[in-house]
């Protein structure tokens, strides 16, 4: 503190145009600075960071994913004394960072069979780290009101009848089906073909564009159907209706030309780079026993979305809710 | 509000050059046939259309080169494999050891070493090296002494404005990120600019690669960009060079090209060497438009925020990005109003250090200290003390180091904003569908059915015919060239596709900027109102505003067209404004004595004098929608755009994504080849 009042009384010593630049700066100073602590003698953070070291989290661009990132680095910060990275990446690009290290984990994996080959089978760079306890559905969907308003709407038998009315400017004299997450493989052409549907595949081309799709149809109750999925905080907000397709079997979806099922339900996974599996870094350890369940994470995705929270705080918020479920992944 | 302006007209350079030789009008030699040669190019763009259009009455639907959704070609596969070859050399090469290992580690090096002192918390302190009154005063320090007072006040409200908005280290790191790339840029793009205007072989050769940096959708080479330079500042730094270094590397070489020839005899025939005559004459003499390119660099190097934030660059594109995924209209406008904002600020301090610097020089000639710098550098010393004193302060005291939490603006703006948006949504809901409707009925849809679904051969050729009628011989041989590519990557139908939303757009555009120009072009006040209007869409992320666009039109076509007109309709505008006001005052004068109406005096004396202006508006216009091809997929458009956008997506697109790109380029060169030849010949006869 000394110092400073070194300064602040210098200043007033010089001459006069200085003294006006100081009169300045000691206004300045006079409103935020004489209140400020010492940064030398404020606290470091962190806590003991030694163990641990550095976390590098991927978060994939979707709320869900996000709420999965920040819960278990909220943790491993203040449990385990990581310093986590959070880096906001792509799927692919995600995976391509596990073989130089740039990449620890991702915390939300949708199959992605191609990856799997690519990274685990052939690099080696990548290793599966069990279940997250989500279940991720694909599927078609339609509003409430439609399943309200048309109950045979729910199976795929019934949807000719119904063509008509999903009509839009895009799909002409069909029906339209809205597709288009782009970060997701779908087998929606080949569905309309193999099941005689009169529809056509519209690509939405992203996820805010479906999400307002859906949510637009729900406000001023207009036919829709299109791709979703689940978890999903929008899910949340308006409970979109699955219709059913004919029922999933083993291989029914081998050849992608000839699809007339399902999709299957994925067990969401855990993938983290081999380097971080054998590091023996605690935070390999939290990750490998971090579950939970799709409500669980629709709460925390519903934080951020819905009610715009920070994803730290919100985080916190489920964190401080679920002290045991926390307890159980740090044993 | 001039420069923002001036800066983006330019961004795009290749339609602002010239074509180097156009090709002459057939002389007439016989008086048979006379009326064929002179009439020839409307004769055969009738022609063309007529048959045309019976060709696609009778062949719809044949030969259309469609391919689903899914379905890969050789070339797609090829590709793929091309990827994967080069992701497994890349751990045992000795060229990614010895000259990308470096180059990455240089550039997150000093990325991380700037992060450290200004934005991020090095290891073991809880805030950066200075905190936010030391950065706020050091940026206004250096802006009074390079670009004088009031770039200094617009600079520190500026900056203060960043933190109120929530985003204190989020912009700190943009400026960071803008910094470096455009400090590479110029170190890599005056040489180039240099030996470009220096060797016409080198400009030939060279000029279709910044073509190619400009046009190709960086979203179809992020992922292996990611793969080469790591997850980091690096790839983010690279990426936003690649589209940034061109306007820079254009514009040095058109301002050393530009010094007067008599000059430069003077100096040769006075003796100079090369190396004198080019840093004694030409370096100093384009000076100004040298710093015009760098600062076009600038505005290209903060459009690439957002996209680098897709493979984790630091800044205000994460934010951005992460509003987009919940859907929050609120807080996606307000990061995007802190880039607009940074753009103005960079924007208006470089043009003044600019203007500055050539008095500077001027004054320095003329000899003889005046009293008036003498003094400026007293104050520059003392603000240099007091930037000092501020850093250090900020260093050591927490309130002065982390920006302080209230006043909040962000937050009830972003509340405010969503609240707007929200009741335009539900208020002009009805509208905006029966537009959507409207125009896809009477404008999308037709012209899609003639050009997507016309055999390929048939509109190859027509496209040919409109390239000779309106181009001439140049601007054909480069279509069959773009054709012949588009053909290759197998996707032509797609492109077909997107050439019709483009056109459609285009046309809007063309349609929106001849009304509003002419009247900014007739209006001084309605000039300065609507400017800065303009200026905001050009430099908001688009990302900002997709989501009242879905709102309103849902993921259609249409709503592609307008995310694209929003971002075509301000430069097209500025040019016609531009183009009003250059026509010269004598003959507007004289028109007006003889009592002409003023819809006369536009539409028979400002428009046609200012035709060149307007094709050039349109070529603008074309090429700034046709960017947005990408982002328009993400709401609707289909066609190559979606492509790109799902080859980043998945892994097995990626070849088929980066051919959608390369198709997307294809596109880009041959209507700005057709439309700059033809703005070439408006301009002569």
């Amino acid at each position: 503190m000394k110092k400073w009042i070194e300064i602040c009384g210098g200043l007033e010593k010089r001459t006069k145009k200085k003294a006006f630049a100081a009169v300045v700066l000691t206004a300045v100073l006079g409103l935020t600075a004489c209140g400020g602590g010492d940064i030398s003698s404020a606290s470091n953070g962190g806590g003991s960071s030694a163990k641990c070291g550095a976390f590098n989290v991927a978060v994939n661009p979707w709320v869900g994913y996000e709420a999965d990132a920040y819960v278990v680095g909220t943790v491993a910060k203040a449990k385990l004394g990581c310093t986590v990275n959070y880096k906001t990446l792509k799927e692919e690009v995600s995976w391509q960072g596990f073989g130089s290290g740039e990449v620890d984990a991702v915390l939300e994996n949708w199959g992605h069979p191609e990856l799997v080959d690519k990274y685990i089978k052939q690099q080696k760079t990548a290793v599966d780290a069990g279940p997250t306890g989500n279940t991720g559905v694909i599927g078609w969907y339609v509003p409430p009101w439609m399943a309200k308003k048309y109950p045979d709407i729910a199976d795929s038998k019934n949807l000719n009848k119904y063509a008509d009315m999903f009509k839009t400017s895009e799909s002409g004299a069909q029906g339209q089906l809205l597709d288009g997450d782009p970060s997701y493989v779908t087998n929606d052409e080949a569905l309309v073909k193999n099941l005689g549907l009169n529809f056509k595949v519209v690509y939405a081309g992203s996820e805010p564009a479906l999400i307002q799709a859906f949510r637009q149809a729900e406000q001023n109750h207009t036919p829709l159907i299109g791709y979703f999925y689940e978890p999903q905080w929008f899910l949340n907000e308006v409970p979109l209706a699955k219709v059913n397709l004919p029922a999933y079997t083993d291989g029914c979806d081998a050849d992608a030309a000839k699809v007339a099922c399902d999709y299957p339900k994925y067990d969401l996974n855990k993938i983290v780079s081999t380097k971080f599996a054998n590091s023996g870094s605690p935070a390999y350890n939290l990750v490998k026993n971090f579950k939970w369940t799709n409500e669980d994470q629709n709460a925390v995705a519903g934080y951020i979305a819905k009610d715009n929270m920070s994803p730290d705080a919100a985080a916190q918020k489920w964190i401080d809710a679920n002290a045991d479920k926390v307890a159980a992944w740090l044993k | 509000m001039s420069t923002i302006a001036g800066a983006r007209e330019r961004a795009a350079e290749p339609a602002t050059r010239p074509p180097t030789a156009v090709p002459g009008e057939p002389a007439p030699r016989e008086k048979a046939g006379a009326l064929l040669r002179r009439r020839w190019r409307p004769l055969l763009l009738a022609a063309v259309v007529v048959v045309w259009l019976v060709l696609w009455a009778v062949l719809k639907g044949t030969q259309t080169l469609e391919l689903g959704g899914a379905e890969k070609t050789g070339v797609h596969l090829w590709l793929n494999s091309l990827r994967d070859a080069f992701d497994a050399a890349r751990t045992n090469s000795a060229f990614f050891e010895y000259v990308v290992q470096p180059i990455t580690d240089g550039i997150n090096g000093l990325v991380t070493f700037l992060q450290n002192l200004f934005s991020q918390a090095p290891a073991g302190r809880p805030v950066p090296q200075v905190g936010w009154l030391g950065v706020v005063v050091l940026l206004a320090w250096v802006t009074f002494a390079f670009a004088g007072l009031r770039s200094m006040l617009l600079v520190a409200a500026s900056v203060l404005l960043f933190g109120f908005f929530g985003y204190w280290q989020q912009s700190l790191d943009t400026l960071i990120v803008t910094f470096v790339a455009v400090g590479l840029c110029t170190v890599l793009g005056l040489p180039l600019g240099i030996w470009m205007a220096r060797s016409r072989r080198a400009s030939t050769a060279i000029t279709p690669v910044l073509d190619l940096m400009q046009t190709l959708p960086s979203f179809a080479y992020l992922a292996p960009l990611a793969l080469v330079f790591g997850i980091g500042p690096a790839a983010a730094i690279i990426t936003t060079i690649i589209y940034a270094l061109p306007p820079l590397v254009r514009i040095t070489e058109h301002g050393i090209r530009n010094v007067s020839p008599t000059t430069l005899e003077a100096v040769t025939s006075m003796g100079g060497t090369a190396w004198q005559t080019l840093t004694k004459v030409q370096l100093p003499m384009s000076r100004r438009t040298i710093v015009v390119g760098i600062n076009q660099s600038t505005m290209a190097a903060l459009s690439m925020a957002t996209i680098a934030a897709l493979i984790n660059g630091p800044g205000l594109g994460q934010p951005v990005l992460q509003a987009l995924q919940s859907l929050d209209v609120g807080s996606a406008f307000v990061s995007g109003l802190a880039i607009v904002l940074m753009a103005i600020m960079l924007d208006r301090t470089t043009t003044a250090a600019s203007e500055r610097s050539s008095i500077a020089a001027r004054v320095q000639r003329g000899g003889g200290a005046l009293r008036g710098p003498r003094r400026r550098r007293l104050v520059v010393v003392a603000g240099a003390v007091i930037a000092a004193i501020a850093i250090y302060l900020s260093h050591s005291y927490l309130t002065l180091a982390q920006f302080p939490a209230s006043p909040n603006l962000g937050s009830p703006l972003a509340t405010a904003v969503s609240t707007i948006v929200q009741w335009i949504v539900t208020t002009f809901a009805g509208f905006t569908g029966w537009l959507k409707d409207t125009v896809t009925a009477l404008l999308v849809n037709p012209l899609e059915s003639l050009l997507a679904q016309s055999p390929w051969w048939v509109l190859a050729f027509v496209l040919l015919g409109v390239a000779l009628a309106l181009g001439g011989l140049r601007a054909a041989a480069i279509t069959v060239v773009c054709e012949a590519v588009i053909l290759g990557t197998g996707l032509w139908n797609e492109s077909m596709k997107t050439l019709a939303t483009t056109l459609v757009a285009t046309l809007l555009v063309v349609l929106v900027a001849l009304v509003i120009g002419v009247w900014m072009g007739r209006n001084k006040l309605a000039d300065s109102v609507i400017r800065p209007i303009l200026d905001a869409f050009q430099t908001i992320p688009s990302f900002v505003y997709l989501v009242p666009a879905l709102a309103l039109f849902g993921p259609t076509r249409f709503t592609a067209i307008v995310a694209a007109f929003a971002y075509g309709v301000p430069i097209a505008t500025k040019l016609v404004a531009d183009g009003i006001r250059g026509v010269s005052p004598v003959t507007v004068e004289a028109s007006e004595s003889m009592g002409t109406t003023s819809w006369q005096m536009v539409s028979k004396v400002q428009l046609p004098m200012s035709r060149a202006a307007v094709v050039l508006a349109a070529n603008q216009g074309l090429l700034y929608v046709l960017s947005m091809v990408v982002v328009g997929g993400l709401v609707g458009g289909g066609g190559l755009g979606y492509l790109v956008v799902s080859g980043f997506s998945q892994s097995q697109l990626f070849g088929k994504g980066l051919a959608a790109g390369i198709a997307i380029t294809a596109l880009g060169v041959m209507l700005d080849r057709i439309t700059q030849h033809t703005a070439a010949r408006l301009g002569r006869a």
